[in-house]
């Protein structure tokens, strides 16, 4: 892949033609078992996919950015917006967020590698595989008039409209089987993660020593091993309809659309905390560092994010309160909804509390987390009001709802990942990304974001729906269509400067050292970038931060636990 | 230093947890949720069949009680394999792991041959109603988690014939692999309580 120069791996090897040097240097890539590198894959592919997703807001947004524009045909603006939701959920945020886990595990625990490394290659390829099987629609499915043709059901892929009769042509299948088999690395990269946590811990780290990262990234695992499965089975009912026509889903033949429904979001709301937590665990770990204090709170954190791994798997049916459930369980799963913002809110005084009387360093992963809470506190209260169901029936499927989960996924998911990526690139290449860059990143991204998303709410209380490929003049909606479209340059900027940023402090970036940051956690004892073995010698974890404990035994966080 | 060799006391050395366990009670807890996803489908669609092909008319109890009673009693002779691994009697372990693997084959070609009734003479199909789709999914997916078992089961049995299997460093690690057999058998306790007993209640509105 394109970063990183693990200190052994990557030394010139002596011998063949610089071409057959190359092909060397793929093949050890391609067969690698090791976490750092799968992860730097996992990371790598993620970005490449996240530009083909954002490509593709791109079109969607140039289409609206005026009333009754003729950019992309109808037809097209349905594949757009199917390709954008599910590439971003199934092929940025997870593959990004398992990549960071993969990453840090077993470096934050202390371990020499993951519970099962060819399991975690494995993996690794399904993903892939998966993704590349997604896209592979635009040139191999046969769609309704025999042309290549991408999937066009949107992300969630209600029932009926992906029977045969609605859907025709393959397009469908190749949305099910694609997700189908990187679902499929993600299960297997779940069942790694519990294991190296709860087994491959070094002496001394005890479960509540654990950086919260690998709190979070245990309930995660947790929620995907409850939460894909059912989609599979799903798709798997999906696929049985669509190919031997079984009666799963279809309401012509007893089927039940509804079904899919309870079947999706009992998959989709755990999903969406999949997305999340992990951005949780970045925010955790970057701003007490950043505000040079312990993190405030640390066994209420993991009491909250426990919590929010059970009541996430109880309120799924607020997506579908417009389907008309009835009084009893629109309550029901309104007031679960409301009950999971408790532990949300928690961390969030909590992240406060950190900042609170702290030595504030902002560099630049910390902007990104500082953004992150900003925003995802936004994001967080939206949730709320659509969890208000007379209000959500006003505002369910309108654009309201895709300005409250880009909050949280952008806002929240991608500004956290960003954070880290800043904050753990020095670790995984050896070099600084350059600060000044870092800071245009993050200004432009917040303030194209905001452009882009806020604006939303508006249009979206104004009654206008997703998922429309144009709109008639006259309705009140075009100007906040025309700042949302703009503020896509600026976005795009912002990453633009990101890349260069990356490609340029890998030749010439300042040379990081082993801890830049003057961390705690047990990364940053090892060299930039870590050996294969990450660690010439087990280290032994005295508290919560047991590097804390290293530089100041005078003074060691031991003697307050 | 000395601040930090007094903390020293801090830092046990606790037997970890077995990677192996802690991996295969993750996948079953994985293939329980795919499970639950089937067997609630079921239960919803239980009585949901208008047309076609009803459950009591079709579903007969005789060949699937044996198939049952076979799929069950091999987890106890799995269990006596590993003990037999366990006190290194290799014959008996072999002995005991035959056994196993012919009950699960019994109850496939069992199921193989009960659904091979039901299509001809009962007119059961996939196809034919929402009975018909879950029958053959819930049934269906279970009977090919018995297979990948079944698979596992071979290959250790064909590794012990090949004395690759060493009773002292791999009857923990063959334990773990039956944990999964196990698994598959409390499916079937589930699904034959759904599909043969809950559903096959005479409903309310008659057929
Ligand atoms: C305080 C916490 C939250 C609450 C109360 C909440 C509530 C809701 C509600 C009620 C809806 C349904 C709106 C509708 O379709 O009518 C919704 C949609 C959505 N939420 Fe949240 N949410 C919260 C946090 C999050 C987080 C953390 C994420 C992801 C990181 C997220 C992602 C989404 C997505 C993707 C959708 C739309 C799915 C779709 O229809 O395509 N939400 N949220
Ligand atoms: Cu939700």
């Amino acid at each position: 892949m394109t970063i990183g120069s693990g200190h052994s791996s990557l030394a010139p090897l002596p011998g063949p033609s610089p071409r057959g040097r190359f092909w060397e240097l793929v093949m050890q890539w391609a067969i690698s078992v090791d976490h750092k590198k799968l992860a730097m894959m996992y990371i790598g592919a993620g970005l490449i996919f996240f530009l083909v997703g954002g490509i593709e807001a791109a079109f969607m947004r140039l289409q609206l950015a005026q009333a009754g524009n003729n950019v992309v045909d109808p037809a097209t603006f349905n594949q757009l917006f199917t390709m954008h939701g599910t590439t971003m959920v199934f092929l940025v945020g997870m593959p990004i967020l398992l990549g960071f886990g993969n990453y840090l595990i077993p470096l934050m625990v202390g371990a020499r590698d993951m519970a099962f490394p060819r399991l975690n290659a494995f993996g690794f390829w399904l993903f892939i595989f998966g993704g590349l099987l997604l896209y592979f629609s635009y040139v191999g499915a046969d769609g309704l008039y025999g042309a290549g043709t991408a999937p066009d059901v949107g992300w969630f892929a209600y029932a009926p409209l992906t029977s045969r009769t609605f859907s025709r042509g393959n397009s469908t299948d190749y949305w099910i089987l694609g997700i189908l088999v990187s679902g499929f690395g993600s299960m297997t990269t779940a069942i790694n993660f519990i294991a190296t946590i709860l087994c491959m811990r070094c002496p001394g780290m005890k479960l509540m020593r654990m950086p919260m990262i690998a709190w979070m990234m245990l309930v995660v695992a947790f929620l995907v091993l409850v939460a894909i499965p059912i989609l599979t089975a799903a798709q798997s009912m999906l696929l049985l309809d669509r190919t031997l026509g079984a009666h799963f889903f279809d309401p012509e033949t007893q089927g039940s659309a509804i079904l899919w429904q309870h079947l999706f979001w009992f998959f989709g709301h755990p999903e969406v905390y999949i997305l999340i937590l992990p951005a949780f665990g970045f925010v955790s770990e970057i701003m007490p560092t950043f505000s040079r204090k312990v993190i405030f709170g640390y066994p209420l954190m993991v009491a909250a994010t426990v919590g929010i791994g059970f009541i996430s798997l109880g309120v799924w049916a607020h997506h579908m309160f417009v389907v008309g459930l009835g009084p009893v369980l629109d309550s029901f799963f309104g007031a679960t909804t409301f009950l999971i913002s408790v532990p949300t809110g928690i961390k969030i005084f909590n992240w406060l509390g950190t900042m609170w009387g702290g030595r504030l360093q902002f560099t630049t992963p910390m902007l990104f987390v500082t953004g992150f809470v900003a925003m995802f506190v936004i994001g967080g209260l939206t949730g709320i009001m659509l969890a208000t169901v007379p209000l959500d029936w006003q505002l369910s499927d309108s654009y309201f709802v895709v300005g409250h989960f880009h909050y949280v996924l952008f806002g929240g998911t991608v500004f956290g990942i960003f954070g880290a990526l800043f904050y753990w690139f020095p670790k995984a290449t050896g070099r600084l990304l350059d600060e000044r860059l870092g800071k245009w990143t993050f200004w432009l991204l917040f303030i194209g974001f905001t452009l882009t998303f806020m604006p939303m709410h508006v249009s979206g209380a104004l009654g206008m729906p997703r998922r429309i490929y144009t709109y008639e003049v006259d309705r009140g909606w075009e100007i906040w269509n025309l700042i949302s479209s703009i503020g896509v340059p600026v976005q795009m900027a912002g990453v633009a400067i990101f890349l260069w940023n990356v490609v340029r402090s890998l030749r010439k970036g300042e040379v990081a050292g082993d801890d830049p940051w003057d961390a705690w956690t047990l990364e940053w004892s090892t060299s930039s970038p870590p050996p294969e073995w990450n660690f010439d010698r087990i280290p032994t974890c005295t508290s919560a931060r047991p590097l804390w404990d290293r530089k100041h035994p005078e003074d060691p966080d031991a003697h307050y636990e | 230093m000395t601040a930090l060799n007094a903390t020293t006391s801090n830092v046990r050395l606790t037997a970890p947890l077995s990677r192996a366990k802690v991996g295969m009670a993750s996948l079953i807890f994985m293939e329980s949720a795919f499970f639950s996803a089937f067997l609630v489908t079921y239960l919803y669609y239980i009585g949901k069949s208008p047309d076609g092909p009803q459950p009591l008319d079709c579903l007969e109890l005789n060949l699937v009680l044996i198939n049952s009673v076979c799929l069950l009693s091999s987890s106890i002779t799995v269990v006596l394999a590993v003990r037999s691994l366990a006190r290194g009697a290799m014959g008996a372990f072999r002995l005991w792991l035959a056994v196993t693997i012919l009950l699960g084959l019994e109850f496939l070609l069992g199921t193989g041959y009960e659904w091979w009734g039901l299509i001809e003479d009962k007119g059961l199909t996939l196809q034919s109603n929402a009975f018909g789709t879950n029958f053959y999914s819930l049934v269906g997916f279970h009977a090919f988690h018995v297979l990948v078992g079944l698979v596992l089961l071979i290959g250790v049995f064909i590794l012990s014939l090949f004395g690759f299997i060493n009773p002292a460093r791999d009857h923990q690690r063959v334990d773990i692999a039956t944990w999964y057999w196990h698994f598959v058998d409390v499916v079937w306790i589930l699904v034959f309580t759904l599909v043969y007993i809950v559903g096959r209640v005479p409903q309310g509105a008659p057929a």
